[in-house]
C-alpha cells in the first residue's frame, strides 16, 4: 500500500471541478474531490441521485473530470456491479474498450437515503457478489435534495421536516440505522469511517478501498449547513466535532481470517487512550440548528442524555472490537 | 452450401432459443434474475458460463431492477449486455426501461410475456410487454422458437445501427413458446459472430470535445445528466428521430440476415390477404393458430386473410396500411387490456394508424387469452365469424370485444 501524502494529493488534478451548483459549505464535493485524490488509475463513477449528482452536472455543463454516470436512486451499486462487470469481462477476454486498463477503480457515490433506505438491496447485493468497487455513503443525514426529510440514517431527536420538532413528539423517534454493522456483516475487505475535518485519513483509507479486492464501503460524514442548521463556515468544526465527541468516530475495518479486525485512526485513537478527551456530545448537538429543541425553549436533559448514552455504548462496543 | 445446408436443427423451447443465440453471440455481460417463464433462460445460460462455453460476466443480481441497472452500467462501459425477465420482473424494471432507452443503451431484452399481478398468475398474456410500449425500445414480437432463436441474434444490429442506438425487447409468450419445444434451425457460432461483429458507439460532442458515447477514462464524457427544461425536450425528440431510423434500419439489418440464415420477416408477415374479406391482426404465438384456422376456412369458401405482426415497436404504419388496404373487415386481436382506453394497445395502434384513410375497413377489437387462457381454433373461428357478420352489418356491433370470456 503506498501513502498519499497532502503534497502530492494536492499536485493531482480536482476529478471534481470547482464551479458546480452545490451549496457554500457543503462537505460533499470536499469528501468526493479528496477521495479522488487517491485513485490509482483509470476511473469510473456513478452517482445515485441527489446533490452531489443534480449539482455537479447541470445539462451542458458538467464538473466531472472523468468518466461519470447517473442512472437512477436506489441503484448506485448495481450500476457499479455493471460497470465493473464489463471491465471485467473486456480484461479476461483481451478484448473491448475497457480491456487495456490492469486496474479500474469503479467509485459509487450515494447519499443516506440512496444507501439506508431505498438503495439497501442493491448495495447488500453487489456487497454479497463481491464486487471489486468502492461505494462511498456521504452521508448528511437527511434527504437534503428533496429539502431535508428524514432518512434511515438521520440521527435521534434530530428535526426535519418530515420529523419535524413539535410540541408532543421532538424531532425523529428513531435511532440511526447501523450502516456499518450491516455492511461489515456482508464479510467485505474494507470498510471504514471518513471525516473532511481529516484529510490525510481520508486519503490513506480511500486508497486503501481502492486497492482491496472486492467491494469496499466507506462511510463519510458530510455535515450540511442548510439542514443542519449551522453557518457555512462552521462545516469542518462540525465535521471535527463529530469525531471528538464519538458520534461518529474513525476506524477502518479488514478481515483477518476471515473476520472483521477493527482499528481506530488516529483522532479517534487518541480517544481511546485518553477517555478525558472525548468531548460531551452536547458540544455537537447545540452548534446545529437541527437540535435547538432540545436547548430551546426549554433544555431536554432527557433526550441529551439519552443521546448520550446511545453515544457512550456505541462507543464502548467500538472499542471492544478495536481492541480497547 | 447453401445458407440452410451450413444450419443445424435443434430442438428448443423458446426460452432456450434465445439463451442459445446469446450463448452464440457471446456478450460480455448478461445481469438476470429468475422468474417464471423466463427462468430458463438464465438457467441455460449460467450453464455455458459454467461449462465455459461463453466468455460472458454472468451477474446474478438480487433484483430484476438491479438487472436493468446492471446491464446499463455495463454498456454505458461499452460492453454487449443482455437480460431477460417476465411480468413482475419487467414491472420492477419499467424505472430503468426508460433510462436505458433515454441513455442509448443497446441492451438487449428477452420478456417471455406473462400477466401482471393481481390475481397472481404466471401465464401468458400481453400486458407485461404492453406496459413498455412507451419506453422507448424497440419491440420485437415471436410465433415461435426460430422467431426468438432469429430475433435475439437479429437484436443486437437493430439496436446497435448508427442511427439507432437503443434497447430491444425479444417478445416471446410465456409457456406457449418459452415452455414448448419445436425444431429450431440454427447457424454455426462463427456465422453468428461475424454477422453481430463489434459494438459500435455513437459519436457525441463531450466536454473536451467529440467522443465515444460510453465511460472511457481517456475520452471522458458525462452520462445521465440532470437536464432541465432548456435541454430536456430536445433530448427527448432524439428518441423519437432514433426510432423513426429504426423503421429503416430494420429492414437492412433483416437483409443482412437474410443473406446469413436464409430468413426474413419484416415488420409484418401477411397471410392470404391479396382477396381477404376478413383479416385478423396480432401478435405473437396466437397467430400460428390464426394462420391454421385461415386454412380451414379458405378450404369452407371463406375468404379469410392474417396479418402477424412482428414490430410493434416503432409502429410499422406504412407497412401495415399497405398490408390491409381494401380489406373490408379487420379484426384486431390484443392479450392485453389498456383499462379505461377506447380498446386495447393493438387496436388503437391500428386504428389511429388508418384514420387519414379515406377507405377504411371495419375494425373490431377482440380481447382475448387473459392470464394464459387458452384461444383455441375455435375462438378464433368464433372470432372470424363475429368479423364476418360487422362486415355484412356494415359495421361493428360492438367496438371491443372480450372473446372466450364468461360474462
Amino acid at each position: 500500500m503506498s501513502e498519499l501524502t497532502l503534497r502530492e494529493a494536492s499536485r493531482r488534478p480536482d476529478l471534481l471541478a470547482p464551479g458546480h451548483r452545490l451549496c457554500a459549505g457543503c462537505a460533499e464535493p470536499t469528501m468526493a474531490r479528496m477521495i479522488l485524490k487517491a485513485v490509482r488509475g483509470p476511473t469510473v463513477v456513478t452517482t445515485a441521485t441527489g446533490c452531489l449528482e443534480v449539482a455537479t452536472t447541470i445539462f451542458p455543463y458538467t464538473a466531472w473530470n472523468l468518466p461519470w454516470i447517473h442512472t437512477a436512486f436506489e441503484n448506485a451499486a448495481a450500476t457499479a456491479s455493471g460497470i465493473e462487470a464489463a471491465w471485467r469481462a473486456m480484461r479476461r477476454r483481451g478484448r473491448g474498450p475497457l480491456s487495456k486498463y490492469e486496474t479500474l477503480d469503479v467509485v459509487a457515490f450515494a447519499g443516506d437515503g440512496g444507501t439506508y433506505d431505498i438503495g439497501l438491496q442493491a448495495l447488500s447485493g453487489a456487497l454479497e457478489r463481491g464486487h471489486d468497487f468502492t461505494y462511498v455513503l456521504l452521508d448528511n443525514e437527511a434527504y437534503m435534495n428533496t429539502g431535508i426529510q428524514r432518512s434511515g440514517g438521520t440521527p435521534y431527536a434530530a428535526e426535519t421536516t418530515t420529523s419535524p420538532a413539535g410540541s408532543v413528539i421532538p424531532g425523529k423517534r428513531e435511532w440511526k440505522k447501523p450502516i456499518e454493522d450491516i455492511v461489515i456483516a456482508h464479510r467485505i475487505p474494507y470498510a471504514a469511517t471518513l471525516s473532511p475535518a481529516y484529510p490525510l485519513d481520508v486519503l490513506r483509507k480511500a486508497r486503501r478501498a481502492f486497492e482491496a479486492d472486492g467491494p469496499a464501503f466507506l462511510h463519510a460524514i458530510v455535515p450540511c449547513s442548510r439542514g443542519w442548521r449551522f453557518p457555512p463556515e462552521k462545516t469542518i468544526a462540525v465535521s471535527r466535532l463529530a469525531v471528538q465527541t464519538c458520534i461518529f468516530p474513525l476506524w477502518e475495518c479488514w478481515l483477518e481470517g476471515g473476520r472483521p479486525a477493527y482499528r481506530l485512526s488516529a483522532p479517534s485513537e487518541a480517544i481511546a487512550k485518553r477517555p478525558e478527551t472525548k468531548r460531551p456530545v452536547e458540544e455537537y448537538l447545540s452548534i446545529q440548528g437541527r437540535f435547538r429543541h432540545l436547548f430551546q425553549p426549554k433544555r431536554r436533559d432527557d433526550i441529551i442524555r439519552s443521546i448520550q448514552e446511545w453515544v457512550d455504548d456505541r462507543w464502548a462496543q467500538l472499542l471492544e472490537k478495536a481492541g480497547f | 452450401m447453401t445458407a440452410l445446408e451450413r444450419q443445424l436443427l435443434m430442438g428448443l423451447n423458446g426460452d432456450e432459443a434465445a439463451a442459445y443465440a446469446v450463448k452464440q453471440v457471446n456478450p460480455d455481460v448478461v445481469a438476470a434474475y429468475p422468474i417464471t417463464p423466463q427462468t430458463i433462460i438464465v438457467e441455460r445460460f449460467s450453464e455455458y458460463v459454467a461449462n465455459g462455453l461463453v466468455e460472458t460476466e454472468f451477474v446474478s443480481v438480487e433484483s430484476e431492477h438491479s438487472a436493468l441497472s446492471c446491464c446499463i452500467g455495463a454498456a454505458a462501459a461499452g460492453a454487449r449486455a443482455f437480460t431477460a425477465t417476465s411480468s413482475q420482473g419487467l414491472a420492477l424494471m419499467w424505472e430503468m426501461t426508460y433510462i436505458a432507452s433515454a441513455l442509448r443503451l443497446p441492451i438487449v431484452m428477452a420478456v417471455a410475456n406473462r400477466a401482471l399481478s393481481a390475481p397472481i398468475n404466471i401465464h401468458n398474456d400481453h400486458s407485461d410487454a404492453m406496459g413498455a410500449r412507451d419506453s422507448g425500445w424497440i419491440q420485437i414480437w415471436c410465433e415461435n422458437s426460430q422467431e426468438v432463436y432469429d430475433a435475439c441474434i437479429e437484436a443486437w444490429r437493430m439496436g446497435e445501427h448508427p442511427d439507432v442506438q437503443l434497447p430491444v425487447m425479444v417478445n416471446l409468450d410465456g409457456f406457449t413458446l418459452s415452455h414448448t419445444l419445436e425444431n429450431v434451425m440454427t447457424l454455426p457460432d462463427e456465422e453468428v459472430s461475424e454477422f453481430v461483429g463489434e459494438r459500435r458507439f455513437m459519436r457525441v460532442r463531450g466536454h473536451l470535445g467529440e467522443a465515444d458515447f460510453r465511460l472511457d477514462p481517456e475520452n471522458p464524457i458525462t452520462m445521465g445528466p440532470l437536464d432541465l427544461p432548456d435541454f430536456y425536450y430536445e433530448h427527448k425528440l432524439q428518441q423519437v428521430e432514433a426510432l423513426k431510423a429504426a423503421l429503416r434500419a430494420i429492414p437492412e439489418v433483416d437483409d443482412e440476415y437474410h443473406r446469413v440464415s436464409g430468413r426474413r420477416y419484416g415488420f409484418l408477415h401477411p397471410y392470404r390477404l391479396e382477396d381477404a374479406e376478413l383479416a385478423l391482426i396480432g401478435l405473437g404465438s396466437t397467430m400460428g393458430t390464426v394462420m391454421h384456422v385461415v386454412d380451414e376456412l379458405r378450404e369452407e369458401g371463406v375468404r379469410a386473410g392474417a396479418l402477424k405482426l412482428r414490430v410493434f415497436r416503432p409502429f410499422p404504419e406504412e407497412a401495415l396500411k399497405e398490408a390491409i388496404m381494401g380489406i373490408p373487415a379487420v379484426g384486431i386481436l390484443d392479450r392485453a387490456i389498456s383499462f379505461g382506453a377506447p380498446g386495447g394497445p393493438l387496436y388503437m395502434e391500428v386504428k389511429t394508424t388508418l384514420y387519414e384513410e379515406e377507405e377504411r375497413p371495419i375494425l373490431v377489437n377482440y380481447i382475448h387469452g387473459l392470464g394464459g387462457r387458452d384461444t383455441t381454433p375455435d375462438l378464433i373461428r368464433a372470432i372470424y365469424k363475429d368479423l364476418d357478420r360487422a362486415r355484412a352489418r356494415g359495421g361493428a356491433e360492438e367496438k371491443v370485444i372480450y372473446a372466450g370470456v364468461r360474462g
